[in-house]
């Protein structure tokens, strides 16, 4: 019947220069045959609910399948390419290389190689990024773990409902402007400290991107923590407060120990974090792969390296193009195997203290 | 070995003070967490605030003859240097289509070069000493200000800086938003539905939630690579499009959706499907009169807060190809697109010092976009949250 009649609409709205007498014919005849069809479906063991009930079933877990195919398409994307490129380059040399040059490649391509074969080793990629995620852990974890420490110790109510969600704002604000700020506002003043005493700092030194991240990352990390300090059981802390001890002595000496699973875990998400963003060491990280261990030279990052190889005007087959995806591969499986380590350290602090809402 | 009473207070008093520096450190810390916020958005302000501003130049337009083919000559010969190329070029073009006007003259307000706009806001420019003094002298008797920057607000993207706005970045960032919203917002409040409403509790159910976990928690630069190598290789989606970023931005999206409606449907008790089913609804029934209903305050909520994380995502769109070059407000799904965070790093990346204005006034924008968003979703929230 529905059939019928919505036929007998679309014909209607179709056939604006057919005469309208054999329109309105048409239409009837087709919601005739609606009805007709719809008739014939009715019986007593017809049940159209239950038939709507299993599609809409087969919808929803088509809906929920699209998320399993996108970390499969993520992953088959990224292998794919990543093997091509390690047919072209030994995985080996990769993994072990210090010298990043894809710039040879190219060269040689267009013919005017000097001889020398492009090197991908990606040490000083990585070494660049650990560096730069070292610094922003050094910022973010002392006050990240410190404010979390504040909230949900100390601070009354009315000040904690002030400051998570401006603590919050800190995770909010995007990347490419925490860039802008790190490269124009940041780095001069980095320089200028270094030159203060003496020391060579360059524009793009690491220090500006990673104490920036460790900004942006402050609020992952005391988020989560205030969460795990706040479910750590009060019956520890009056348990060590009846034994005499003082305030910070239960917080450093019981509440933190226990709560120190969840602590992990959370740095781990935010190490996590630091190392896949891109647009802060876009920014305000240099260029140039360099091994270097003093963080005020320019250094430069995995994500860095995948933008620029990218954003470059060579063909997709390219060499350098493909290492992209290798270095992807890498990114991924670091951060896959924090994150879920981060997930195993929450569920066991969760079941040594039976909380519910982690 | 034994303590004498005053010994141990004082022992006590040493471990109170550690105690007492334990909070202030812990207090120290907070606030410099605030402090971090104030001086990000002081500085933001004072270096973007500027560029909602431009300098324009007073001046007699003289549309003669010659000024029909060489529009320089419609101005006096020394404030040529100070005016900007793009308004000069197009009074011939003007001229040619209004003939009528040839012979007249009028007082008008020009845009002049960023290097004049800049020495007015006192920072470093290319201007000669006899510039200056000219400048000086014309901003005396009020024919050189600071005016209202429309161009900003009303252009798209150029490489001529006092010519360069942010509309084709703003309308790009709504289609790529549009293109965004509906393929994961259908998607997310139906794979959350099926996870909470329906789905037994098995293997593929855990894989699932495992699975949605850790897609929040991937690298979104990695989303971007997916796009190219899937999207726009693969299936041939137009590089640079806001099909392409916006089917990017989707998935990356997903995750933050499924896991806000899923809390909302959680909210919703069970006391509401019992008599639901109680008056003989089918399941689909209960979820689609009662429960979706009840949660969707809160659903709107989190796709809100969603929606404004991918507003400010530039990495993944870098790699699809979105950091083109739009002169020209554009409204196609398929044609090169810029994003508002992908017009801040192409900005940012200008040599010339007005550009650094120009950098910052997009992100006060992208902010106060996002700002009034996020605002947006806490009314919500606070206005239809329901305590059961």
């Amino acid at each position: 019947m529905l059939v019928g009649a919505l036929g007998s609409l679309l014909l209607l709205l179709l056939g604006a220069d057919i005469p309208p007498m054999y329109l309105l014919a048409a239409s009837l005849v087709v919601a005739a045959a609606g009805l007709a069809v719809g008739v014939a479906q009715v019986k007593p063991h017809f049940h159209a609910r239950q038939a709507i009930e299993r599609v809409i079933r087969w919808v929803l877990t088509g809906a929920a399948m699209i998320s399993i195919f996108t970390t499969f398409g993520i992953l088959f994307s990224i292998i794919s390419e990543a093997l091509r490129f390690f047919q072209m380059h030994s995985f080996w040399d990769f993994i072990t290389g210090t010298t990043w040059n894809p710039g040879a490649s190219f060269l040689a391509a267009a013919g005017r190689g000097d001889g020398s074969s492009a090197e991908f080793g990606s040490v000083p990629l990585f070494a660049g990024t650990f560096m730069i995620t070292a610094i922003a852990l050094l910022v973010a974890v002392p006050i990240g773990l410190l404010s979390a420490v504040y909230m949900s110790e100390y601070a009354p109510q009315r000040v904690r409902t002030i400051a998570k969600p401006v603590l919050e704002v800190l995770a909010g604000i995007p990347t490419v402007v925490y860039g802008f700020f790190a490269a124009i506002t940041v780095a001069p003043i980095i320089v200028n400290i270094a030159g203060f005493f003496g020391l060579d700092a360059s524009y793009n030194n690491a220090v500006a991107p990673g104490i920036v991240m460790g900004i942006m990352i402050i609020p992952f990390i005391s988020s989560l923590s205030d969460d795990v300090i706040n479910s750590v059981p009060d019956s520890m802390r009056q348990g060590s407060l009846a034994l005499g001890m003082t305030k910070g002595e239960t917080i450093r000496d019981v509440v933190i120990p226990a709560a120190l699973p969840g602590i992990i875990s959370a740095a781990l998400l935010g190490m996590s974090r630091a190392l896949g963003e891109t647009m802060i060491v876009v920014m305000a990280a240099g260029m140039r792969p360099n091994l270097t261990a003093n963080p005020l030279e320019d250094m430069t990052t995995v994500t860095v390296r995948i933008v620029a190889s990218l954003t470059g005007d060579q063909e997709f087959e390219s060499a350098e193009t493909l290492s992209a995806f290798a270095l992807g591969l890498v990114l991924f499986v670091v951060t896959l195997t924090l994150n879920l380590v981060s997930v195993l350290m929450i569920r066991r602090f969760r079941e040594k203290y039976r909380v519910n809402n982690l | 070995m034994s303590h004498s009473f005053d010994e141990i207070s004082q022992q006590l008093k040493r471990r109170h003070r550690k105690s007492a520096r334990l909070k202030w450190a812990s207090m120290g810390a907070l606030g410099l967490a605030g402090l971090f916020l104030v001086l990000f958005f002081a500085d933001m302000l004072s270096k973007g605030l500027p560029a909602f501003q431009q300098a324009y130049i007073n001046t007699e337009v003289r549309y003669t003859e010659e000024a029909s083919r060489d529009g320089r000559q419609a101005f006096d010969q020394d404030l040529i240097p100070l005016i900007s190329r793009t308004v000069v070029r197009v009074i011939p073009l003007q001229l040619r289509n209004n003939p009528e006007m040839i012979g007249t003259s009028e007082q008008r307000w020009m845009l002049a070069t960023s290097e004049v706009d800049q020495y007015l806001k006192g920072h470093r420019n290319r201007l000669s000493d006899e510039e200056k003094a000219e400048i000086d002298e014309r901003v005396a008797a009020g024919q050189v200000d600071l005016r209202f920057n429309k161009t900003f607000f009303g252009s798209g993207d150029s490489k001529i800086a006092e010519n360069a706005g942010i509309l084709s970045a703003v309308v790009g960032t709504i289609m790529t938003m549009i293109v965004t919203l509906l393929i994961s917002f259908p998607i997310g409040v139906m794979t959350a539905i099926y996870l909470e409403e329906f789905a037994p509790d098995n293997r593929f159910t855990q894989i699932i939630e495992i699975n949605i976990n850790n897609l929040a928690a991937i690298p979104s630069i990695l989303f971007g690579l997916l796009g190219l190598a899937i999207f726009i290789n693969f299936f041939g989606v137009p590089r640079s499009s806001p099909l392409a970023g916006g089917m990017t931005l989707a998935l990356m999206t997903l995750p933050v959706i499924i896991i806000a409606t899923r809390t909302a449907l959680r909210s919703v008790p069970d006391s509401i499907r019992h008599a639901a089913f109680g008056v003989g609804c089918s399941r689909w029934q209960v979820v689609r009169d009662h429960v979706l209903p009840l949660a969707m305050p809160g659903i709107m909520t989190g796709s809100i807060i969603g929606l404004a994380e991918a507003m400010g995502e530039a990495a993944p769109l870098i790699i699809v190809g979105m950091v083109a070059f739009i002169p020209d407000v554009g409204a196609s799904f398929t044609q090169a697109a810029t994003v508002m965070p992908a017009q801040i790093f192409t900005w940012s990346g200008e040599p010339e010092q007005a550009f650094v204005e120009k950098t910052a006034g997009g992100i006060l924008v992208l902010l106060s976009v996002l700002i009034s968003l996020n605002a947006f979703a806490v009314v919500l929230r606070k206005k239809f949250e329901r305590r059961w």
